[in-house]
């Protein structure tokens, strides 16, 4: 698949800003709602990176003049419900802030509703993918994990830094540790698994002549290229893709992780979690590339040359 | 509207001969024009002229090389575009509504005006039947000829999608499939009309027929050389008895 | 929930249908051109579809005829008359008025014409008009005009021709309705395009077998039952050697040989005699048959199945003589034609050859066709029925563009003669007004005389060496040497020599070269680097080799930068044409048929039809036909000449609405004729009664049909001649006999080549070019004009070269790789991409992709110059040179057939692009087609 930039910040983004949204009200139900430089800081960097991302995915659309349709078909359709439920989200986190500024109560059942509706809205973005299967790298319980992992690992991650920054960061570098050594764990697993997987679509069963022979695409029915190559016809050599895995994995994955835990050793928690979350998000950047850079669509059976 | 219909008056969609079918492109043109003076917005083509021109096309025929284990490659032309799936992902999962089966005959089409050209329903689509037009940026794909088929405009005899009425060597037929005394059900049923990718549970309408067995007849020789002539002596004689008996 | 859309299901589709004739390709189907008023209110073309009504297409229409649209739009379309400015093959050009071109083509034609009429060459290429184009060359008086039939198929058409009076081509179709078996050789596409999609679709419906034979299974060869993936060049031993199986088998149909054919006729025995080999004719030169009950020599047409087929006679006058038949059985019984010896050769296995052989024979009388039909034959013989033998045949390039062409065609009507199967229910049938005998054709005219007409058409049939147009010395007396012992039977011309022989003065210089509709920079020139080179080639006075060259074209090509002067044409929409019975027809087996086009839309441009151009020209020069006797225009413009012209009395070039308009066929000229074409769809049709719908050659109902449409002037009966006597004449001149005899270095080769019975002789295989490489026509594509058509080239626009797995493993190539293709005369540097269903040994192509760069508007980094490539620079119109001083034609020896389909070649890996050779860029004088088309928006608002 093509790896659009749009839609990997917007996915990057925009898990990263309802994971921080989830760090910063949950803990109100236990009275632990943010406040002071927390609250601001937390609040404008949520939103910040929440709305961006969401915004960055408009950028994908062909009529974005006309998003506001994507939020009829929520019954249905995983892209409208999440386009629902990121707007509930955030007015149900504006809501939540307001409520904190205004020391209402009703903040205790604001912020961990909000942090709920923003796991179903990452749930939901993960489900746009997950529910294709037409790709199977995607077509997995496993991307959805790893979207919610990644998630909270990143909204975490910022939270601790901005803990430590204001604060103090106490468990919160453990906590970022933990969610985002299960979004890896849950990509190496998908992708092992995509790598082992035999593709449930093939030019033999795309074609249905299999039970003639071996099927090979001879002549493309165009020699110009064309709306589906250009979209679904990506591919990234599988050499490229290995160097780049572990770099995503080494950048946002390992040093994160190790940073994490020398922060919480106490070691400058501040400096070490921001370079932490910056270093999560860039490899994150790279992991969402090669989300998309590796998945084979199946109608690519349709345009296989290589096949023996 | 992306919720399917539970199931449509009638199915109507394509039985595409891949025995006849010799790959012409003329069902493509065809329908390139028809649609780009008709169905919503222009079918655009991108840099026509130029080094790399994108067009939008609903329909592509590609060819196919298929080796078997023993004996020669044959190559199988294979048009290729909407099969108005019965359970059509690209419909259920449209943000806008603007992809939708139609409840009377099952024909799977794009209001274009409320499209967002979000492409998500092209990568629902297995078969690759979808294309946001590169002007418009909306989605194209085929509309089974909605505006042909019930045209009165159009005399009776060619109220058949553009395509289908094209082909030239008659390798594209239109109906009714949920009748099973259609002329499509029939050459279904007689030829052994398959779905494509069944593993992606799309359940398509359209179906195709298979090629023939290519291999060569038996023939049985002896009985029909009444006579073996290797000598032209043995030959005149054999002539003579022959001119006998005109 | 949103609520499905209310959608119109009747929306509106077009203002007007106007009814004409496609013509982006020559087959010529009928088109509903639908117009809707267009952003400035004038009519514009919505969309073209086939007309149900039309006997060629019934509705029905191919990717071309539907990209018509982006044709009549396309921005490579000529705008005004053309002054070259700049040096040939650069394109600079000023734009003149119609006054200043045709001003210009009067002082450049007018002194020719009243000097020397031959030092114009005027050949017209993809013509549809050439009974018109010939007879304003013959009126200006020049031998040297021909269209392109030389280099595309005219071994099929004179090997048709002269053994059964129809060829292949699109003169005959197989019998879609009742043939059991096609046999389908050397076709990628051809001609009768939708026909032959129609028919093989209408074959698979029924259940009819189709056996292809083809180095390449791609199209209709993919689609057939059995494929027979033979080597190029080698059909002619394959077809004899099922003859041989055939006649092994006593699978031939002695009645209709009997009948229909000269297999009786009798061929004098006289080693050594002049009349050796000649058919034995009495007084009044009828050829005689023996009669097996009288036991004496008669004239054919009195004995039908009485004749002998074997055993020598004793003519009155003494010679002996054998029925021709025994010649052949003793020929080709012969074990040099048995499976075993040929199959490697072939590329074919033995066994298959022989099921093949069993298979025809088993369709052809096991299957049998009984008609009760009665019909009464030339003979004036009365029969029940019509006997059918279902087995059909249709050839063409992949058998005409080789070197032994003829004789290979000639051997595939052999096979159909042996088999009763050409005009009968469920064989080849012919289309009117064929068959036409080589009788009923006339003979070449070169006869040339300042101010004068020719005294007669140019092409014809030769019928012995008296026929050539040579001179005292021998020296040919055409530009292209048609008709000389360089290719005796050229009854084509050969327009691909002549720019070659024209820079070499050889046989004679030239003023000035007047091209019409050919690509001859480029993709319908033989060695194109070198036709670029020659057209720019200087004497030593510093002028152009070839002085002048005019041309018209309706876009901008290769061909319009290597020109002085441009007369840009309208596209076929914008104009009056005539496809004439005079012509190539558009006929069906069972029906006459002619056709027009009329201008469907007003042109926009300052662009006129060449055919009224034509007119002009011709009147403005003063040629005979063209003025009136007070010197004023005979005709306005072409629509005129259509409707008002006879060729004979009483025939014009129309056959309908003749006279009153109730006339078919022969009638006094009508002035409304082409407004009833028009209300008639655009077309006509005569049918053919019904008895007389087989068996044409001699069927009483069919000649005098025939007759009554003015095809010829009384019933002319004929038969095939399996033995070809004209053939044996030049043998005998070669032998040494006869006033004329070729000149020494020739002697050999048209001994061996013009074989009375069909012969097949290798094509040549130059010494470490392993390899065949070949072309195949696109189905959505027509040559060269295509790819400025924005949705076609799309389809077809950076094509590679096809080579099969173990050559592509061989070289170390993988897909996508860059090889060199090296031929002997020349070398190529292209992309290549494996194939496995190809013959072993042949590398193949898409033909005509390649652009040159600046060509046909394109974007100057089109993939049609960056990615696509010409074979043709491998190819020569001459041998490399053998050292004798000679130039050695790569054609056919018979009809001078290019031989395009010989080429061999090797290939080698290379290191990457781009491609080799590179012809430069040339400008574009239309400018360039840009940005996006969003065609037809107006409409969807
Ligand atoms: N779409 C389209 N239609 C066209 C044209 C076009 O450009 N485009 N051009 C028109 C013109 S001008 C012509 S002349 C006709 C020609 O029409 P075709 O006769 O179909 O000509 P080609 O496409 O040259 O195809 C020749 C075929 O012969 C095969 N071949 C080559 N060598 C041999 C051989 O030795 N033996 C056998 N058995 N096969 C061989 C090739 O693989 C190829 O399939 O088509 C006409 N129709
Ligand atoms: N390698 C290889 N080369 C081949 C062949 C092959 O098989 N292989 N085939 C050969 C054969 S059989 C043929 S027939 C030739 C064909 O070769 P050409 O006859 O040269 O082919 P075309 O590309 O059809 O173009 C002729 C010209 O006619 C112009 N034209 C188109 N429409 C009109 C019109 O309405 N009016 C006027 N005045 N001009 C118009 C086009 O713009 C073009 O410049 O190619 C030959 N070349
Ligand atoms: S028009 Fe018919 S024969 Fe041609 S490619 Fe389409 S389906 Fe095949
Ligand atoms: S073919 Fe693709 S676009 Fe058409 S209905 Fe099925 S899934 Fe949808
Ligand atoms: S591109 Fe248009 S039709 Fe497709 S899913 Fe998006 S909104 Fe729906
Ligand atoms: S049915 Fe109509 S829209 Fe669909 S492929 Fe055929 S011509 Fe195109
Ligand atoms: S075959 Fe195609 S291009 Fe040729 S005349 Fe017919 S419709 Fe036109
Ligand atoms: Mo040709």
């Amino acid at each position: 698949m093509h790896p659009a930039a749009s839609i990997i910040a917007f996915t990057v983004a925009s898990g990263a800003g309802f994971g921080l949204i989830a760090a910063l009200g949950l803990p109100a139900a236990w009275g632990a709602a943010p406040t002071g430089a927390l609250f601001w800081w937390g609040f404008v960097v949520a939103f910040a990176l929440a709305i961006g991302g969401l915004l960055a995915s408009t950028l994908h659309l062909g009529h974005p003049e006309r998003a506001v349709r994507a939020f009829s078909q929520w019954r249905t359709s995983w892209l409208s419900r999440e386009g629902v439920l990121a707007v509930a989200t955030l007015a149900v986190a504006g809501a939540y802030a307001l409520s904190i500024l205004g020391g209402l109560p009703v903040a205790r059942i604001l912020g961990p509703v909000a942090a709920v509706l923003s796991l179903v809205t990452v749930f939901a973005t993960s489900m746009i993918y997950a529910q294709l299967r037409t790709v199977d790298r995607w077509h997995t319980p496993l991307t959805p994990v790893a979207f919610l992992g990644f998630a909270l690992g990143s909204g975490v991650t910022i939270a601790a830094a901005l803990h430590a920054a204001t604060g103090e960061a106490r468990l919160w570098p453990i906590a970022a540790l933990v969610f985002t050594a299960i979004g890896w764990i849950a990509r190496r697993r998908a992708w092992n698994a995509g790598d082992r997987r035999a593709p449930t679509s093939t030019p033999e069963t795309a074609t249905g002549l299999g039970h003639l022979g071996r099927v090979r695409l001879f002549e493309a029915p165009h020699t110009g290229p064309n709306y589906l190559l250009k979209e679904m016809g990506f591919v990234v050599a599988r050499r490229h893709a290995e160097k780049l895995r572990i770099l995503a994995a080494g950048v946002g994955g390992f040093v994160p992780m190790i940073l994490d835990i020398v922060a919480w050793a106490g070691v400058a928690p501040a400096l070490l979690l921001s370079l932490s979350a910056i270093l999560l998000l860039a490899g994150l950047v790279v992991e969402r590339w090669l989300f998309f850079a590796e998945a084979r669509h199946a109608q690519m059976a349709f345009y296989d040359r290589s096949h023996t | 509207m992306t919720a399917l219909p539970g199931k449509t008056d009638r199915t109507l969609g394509l039985v595409i001969d891949l025995d006849t079918c010799v790959g012409c492109h003329a069902c493509v043109v065809s329908c390139k024009e028809w649609n780009t003076g008709g169905y919503g917005a222009p079918l655009a083509d991108a840099d026509a002229w130029g080094a790399e021109p994108v067009g939008a096309f609903l329909n592509r025929v590609h060819t196919f090389e298929v080796t078997p284990d023993s004996g020669a490659a044959m190559n199988v032309h294979f048009p290729k575009s909407c099969l108005h799936c019965a359970d059509a992902p690209c419909v259920t999962v449209c943000p806008t509504g603007a992809s939708y089966k139609r409840a009377e005959d099952g024909i799977v089409l794009v209001n274009e005006t409320a499209c967002i050209g979000c492409g998500l329903c092209a990568w629902a689509c297995p078969y690759g039947a979808r294309e946001q037009d590169p002007v418009e940026k909306v989605m194209k794909k085929c509309t089974l000829c909605v505006d042909r088929i019930y045209n009165d405009n159009i005399p009776e005899q060619d109220r058949i999608p553009a395509c289908v009425r094209t082909c030239p060597a008659g390798a594209r037929h239109f109906g009714d499939l949920s009748d099973p005394g259609s002329e499509v059900s029939r050459l279904v049923a007689e030829r052994g009309g398959f779905d494509l990718m069944p593993e992606q549970g799309t359940s398509p309408v359209n179906k195709y027929l298979p090629p023939r067995a290519r291999e060569p007849e038996s023939i049985d020789l002896a009985a029909l050389c009444d006579t073996d002539l290797a000598e032209p002596t043995g030959f005149f004689a054999w002539l003579d008895r022959a001119l006998e008996r005109l | 929930m949103t609520a499905p859309p209310k959608l119109d299901l009747s929306p509106k589709v077009s203002d007007e249908i106007r009814k004409t004739t496609c013509y982006m390709c020559a087959c010529r189907c009928g088109i509903d051109v639908h117009l809707r008023a267009g952003e400035d209110g004038r009519p514009k073309v919505r969309f073209i579809e086939g007309n149900r009504d039309h006997p060629v297409n019934r509705g029905v229409l191919c990717a071309k005829g539907s990209a018509g649209i982006m044709q009549q739009y396309s921005p490579a379309r000529l705008r005004a008359p053309l002054r070259r400015v700049g040096p040939r093959g650069c394109g600079e050009f000023q734009e003149i008025s119609w006054d200043e071109a045709l001003q210009q083509a009067v002082d450049w034609l007018g002194p020719i014409r009243d000097k020397d009429p031959k030092r114009l060459a005027f050949f017209t290429g993809r013509d549809q008009s050439q009974s018109f184009t010939g007879w304003w060359a013959q009126q200006f008086g020049t031998p040297n005009y021909a269209a392109h039939g030389g280099f595309c198929s005219v071994n099929m058409a004179a090997a048709g021709i002269y053994t059964m009076g129809g060829a292949f081509w699109e003169f005959g179709s197989p019998d879609w309705e009742r043939t059991e078996l096609f046999l389908l050789f050397g076709v990628a596409e051809d001609h009768d395009s939708n026909p032959i999609k129609m028919g093989l679709g209408r074959l698979k419906e029924r259940g009819a077998k189709v056996i292809a034979v083809n180095p390449v299974r791609t199209g209709y060869n993919a689609v057939a039952d059995e494929w027979v993936g033979i080597t190029p060049g080698t059909d002619g031993l394959f077809v004899l050697s099922l003859i041989h199986e055939l006649l092994r088998g006593g699978h031939v149909d002695l009645d209709y040989l009997l009948r229909y054919t000269n297999a009786p006729q009798l061929v004098v025995q006289n080693p050594g005699g002049a009349d050796h080999g000649l058919i034995a004719r009495d007084a009044d030169g009828t050829p005689l048959v023996w009669d097996r009950a009288e036991r004496r020599a008669r004239p054919w047409q009195e004995v039908s199945t009485g004749a002998a087929l074997h055993g020598e006679v004793t003519l009155a006058d003494g010679r002996k003589a054998l029925p021709s038949f025994e010649i052949l059985v003793s020929r080709y019984m012969s074990n040099d034609y048995a499976p075993e010896a040929v199959a490697a050769r072939c590329g074919v296995e033995a066994d298959t050859i022989r099921r093949i052989a069993a298979e025809l024979a088993g369709a052809a009388f096991g299957k049998e066709i009984r008609l009760s039909r009665p019909w009464t034959d030339l003979r004036g013989e009365r029969h029940q029925e019509m006997v059918g033998r279902p087995v059909s045949v249709h050839a063409m390039r992949g058998i005409s563009a080789h070197s032994n062409g003829f004789q290979t065609a000639r051997a595939i009507h052999l096979l159909q003669i042996l088999l009763g199967s050409v005009d009968c229910p469920g064989g080849f049938r012919f289309k009117p007004p064929y068959p036409k005998p080589v009788r009923a054709h006339p003979t070449p005219h070169t006869e040339a005389h300042p101010r004068a007409p020719l005294p007669g058409p140019h092409l014809g049939y030769p019928r012995g060496p008296e026929d050539l147009r040579i001179d005292a010395e021998g020296r040919p007396e055409r530009i292209d040497k048609a008709f000389s012992w360089d290719a005796p039977l050229a009854v084509h011309g050969l327009m691909h020599m002549v720019i070659s022989n024209a820079v070499a003065g050889d046989p004679y210089e030239i003023d000035t070269l007047f091209l019409y509709m050919a690509n001859m920079a480029w993709n319908s020139s033989m060695n194109t680097a070198q036709v670029m080179e020659m057209l720019t080639a200087t004497g030593d006075d510093g002028e152009y080799r070839i002085p002048h060259i005019i041309y018209s074209d309706a876009y901008s090509s290769e061909m319009v930068a290597y020109a002085d002067l441009i007369l840009p044409d309208t596209t076929y929409l914008e104009r009056h044409d005539c496809i004439s019975l005079l012509d190539r027809p558009i006929s069906e087996p069972e029906a006459a048929a002619d056709a027009i086009r009329w201008p469907v839309l007003e042109p926009d441009r300052d662009v006129r039809g060449f055919q009224s151009v034509l007119i002009d020209l011709g009147a403005r020069l003063g040629l005979p036909g063209f003025v009136n006797d007070d010197g004023s225009h005979r005709y306005k413009d072409y629509a005129d000449y259509i409707a008002r012209h006879e060729r004979r009395p009483g025939i014009g070039p129309l056959a309908g609405f003749r006279g009153d308009g109730s006339q078919t066929g022969r009638g006094a000229p009508n002035p409304g004729q082409v407004d009833r074409y028009r209300e008639n769809g655009g077309f006509f049709t005569a049918h053919i009664p019904e008895e007389g719908h087989y068996f044409k050659m001699a069927n009483r109902a069919y000649q005098d049909w025939a007759v009554s449409m003015g095809f010829f002037d009384e019933p002319l009966a004929f038969t095939f001649d399996i033995y070809q006597e004209t053939l044996r004449k030049f043998q005998l001149a070669a032998e040494g006999h006869g006033p004329r005899e070729p000149p020494d270095h020739l002697r050999e080769t048209i001994r061996a080549a013009f074989d009375p019975l069909p012969s097949w002789a290798p094509v040549p295989a130059p010494e470490g070019y392993p390899l065949h490489a070949v072309t195949q026509r696109p189905a959505a594509m027509y040559h060269s004009w295509g790819s400025q058509n924005a949705w076609l080239r799309q389809i077809h626009g950076a094509v590679p070269l096809y080579v099969p797995e173990p050559v592509m493993q061989a070289a170390g190539l993988a897909d996508g790789d860059w090889a060199w293709v090296i031929s002997p005369h020349g070398r190529i540097r292209v992309p290549v991409a494996m194939t496995r269903a190809a013959s072993p040994t042949t590398l193949w192509t898409w033909n005509a992709i390649g652009k040159r760069r600046g060509a046909w508007a394109l974007g100057l980094n089109a993939p049609e110059a960056d990615k696509s490539f010409l074979l043709n620079h491998l190819i020569s119109e001459l041998h490399p040179p053998k050292g004798d001083g000679l130039r050695w034609s790569n054609s056919d020896p018979v009809t001078g057939q290019a031989a395009w389909y010989d080429l061999r070649v090797r290939i080698e890996k290379a290191d990457g692009g781009p491609l080799h050779p590179d012809t430069g860029a040339q400008e574009s004088p239309v400018g360039r087609g840009r940005g996006h088309l969003t065609f037809g928006r107006e409409w969807t608002e």
